[in-house]
């Protein structure tokens, strides 16, 4: 979907360079921004997205599909209660099957540390709506009756979280973003890009040269190298992670299931397959010359004995089920762990939608519609305070989320 | 010629006519082909349908053979229990000296 030889405008009101969840999200709720604030309301701004490779090659074609609203600050949690709310209507209004499922999200801690955020946690989910509750061990197992609960001194489920197909949720976005006029140009790398009086003149592989009011990075973890080319120093990096998925099966597993204590989870998909993954432990990557790490797809057998191990502590019957395929895809890892999303400090029409940490692909639909507001009329989202892109330089920055999983 | 409920892929239920529609939708590469349809991702991992893939795309002009591109190949190259893997990950673990933290 989309073309390489998709005709550009030589001039763009927004040009999104990345052509994942982030830029396809805004690029559809640009969309649906006319009528406010600078682009008026006689015309729909001239919007394009520009993806290096294919649509869905990167992050958002090899993540989890998990969504969740069990986060561990306020902000998340609404915001994703917001995501969730979208994602219920997305199927209609995209026109695809987006196999979303609200099967929840459960949590389980079998250490006395992990006990005591799940119970934080879900004491400020009860203070925001939203319906998280605590379970005992069996009633867990009551849950997902293939689990071995023993060792598990509490465990938290919100009915309301699921799993969606990723594939799909992003043909949906770019197929109607481009019946709605925005131009999807694939197969096409950013060569340069310079700021300009009134924006930026970039340059595509292939040499057109174009100019845009503003710009929006949507790399993901490809961004810093296109932040470095404009002296943008951001600290999101890639780090690479690992997943994979089983053999179809019936339906045996409701809830998506998270063993806090190893960072394993593994849902069961609408397609039957068990998706699971896990962070396991590795070196530190050799830096490149521009101090960056490689973004690496490679899969790993030790990441399969890994998760087979931690797998088969909470599900023994899992020993039987075969192993389908792995592969790999880059987190963009913020050091505090939330986004980076809004005006580049110093530059500030370059517009920022990195550093999601590995639950960028959950946040997209809210993400979209805020950021196209912002750019459509400066409607400032209170998100936008916290995922300032300033807020390294200023010492800002503070760790308030410590849900991350995978 | 084939008919629209012709099987491509038996492994995710993918016919003939869906692969149409999806290069009618603009994808251009057995990459997107996939991702769309979902054809490859079953338990034969491509090894039945990816040739057929390929000589359907030329038969009907979307592709010419030598620009034609097989989709990533995904470990493992056999299904594999995780009971076999997690066997393979405690037997290093007993291999491995106490007291390195693993």
């Amino acid at each position: 979907m989309g073309s390489a030889d998709a005709p550009l405008p030589n001039h763009l009101d927004v040009a999104i360079i990345g052509g994942g969840i982030m830029g396809l999200s805004t690029a559809y709720q640009l969309t649906q921004t006319r009528g406010l604030g600078k682009f008026g309301s006689s015309r729909a701004p001239a919007v394009a997205v520009i993806e290096r490779s294919y649509l869905v090659s990167g992050a958002s074609g090899r993540n989890g599909g998990g969504v969740r609203m069990q986060w561990a600050d306020t902000g998340n949690v609404e915001l994703m209660m917001e995501s969730i709310a979208m994602c219920r209507g997305l199927a209609q209004e995209l026109g695809i099957n987006l196999w979303f499922r609200q099967g929840g999200y459960l949590f389980m801690a079998r250490s006395e540390q992990g006990e005591a955020r799940l119970l934080r946690n879900a004491e400020l989910h009860k203070h925001v709506g939203a319906p998280t509750r605590v379970l005992t061990a069996s009633e867990a197992r009551e849950l997902a009756p293939v689990l071995d609960v023993s060792g598990v001194r509490l465990a938290t489920h919100n009915p309301e979280d699921g799993v969606v197909f990723p594939w799909p949720f992003v043909w949906g976005y770019a197929a109607q973003a481009m019946k709605r006029g925005v131009t999807v140009r694939t197969h096409t790398a950013v060569e340069t890009i310079e700021p300009t009086a009134d924006g930026f003149a970039l340059t595509l592989s292939g040499g057109q040269r174009l100019t845009a009011s503003t710009v929006v990075n949507a790399t993901g973890a490809w961004s810093p190298w296109i932040n470095r080319s404009l002296g943008v120093e951001l600290p999101n990096r890639p780090h690479r992670h690992e997943i994979l998925s089983s053999e179809p099966l019936k339906p045996f597993l409701d809830p998506l299931v998270v063993d806090l204590d190893s960072g394993l989870y593994c849902s069961q998909s609408t397609r039957g397959e068990l998706v699971t993954g896990m962070t396991v432990p590795e070196p530190d990557p050799e830096l490149d010359e521009h101090g960056l790490p490689p973004i690496r797809m490679d899969s790993s057998h030790r990441f399969l004995s890994y998760i087979g191990d931690a797998l088969l502590r909470i599900m023994p019957v899992a020993a039987g089920i075969k192993v389908l395929r792995q592969w790999a895809g880059p987190y963009d890892v913020s050091p505090d762990g939330d986004g980076i999303a809004g005006p580049s400090p110093g530059l500030p029409r370059l517009i920022q939608v990195c550093g999601f940490t590995g639950h960028g692909f959950m946040m997209a639909p809210a993400v979209g519609r805020l950021l196209a507001r912002f750019i459509a009329d400066g409607t400032h989202h209170p998100m936008l305070d916290r995922w300032d892109p300033g807020r390294f330089a200023a010492g800002t920055a503070q760790r308030s989320e410590d849900m991350i999983i995978g | 010629m084939p008919t629209p409920r012709r099987f491509i892929c038996r492994c995710e239920d993918v016919t003939f006519d869906e692969i149409d529609h999806a290069v009618s939708l603009g994808m251009a590469s057995v990459e997107e082909l996939k991702r769309y349809t979902g054809l490859g991702t079953g338990p034969c991992q491509g090894k039945e349908c990816l040739a057929l893939l390929a000589a359907h795309l030329v038969r009907q002009g979307h592709a010419t053979p030598e620009a034609l591109q097989p989709f990533t190949a995904r470990p493992p190259a056999e299904s594999i229990t995780f009971g076999a893997l997690a066997a393979v990950r405690r037997q290093q673990s007993k291999s491995e000296s106490p007291g390195d933290g693993t």
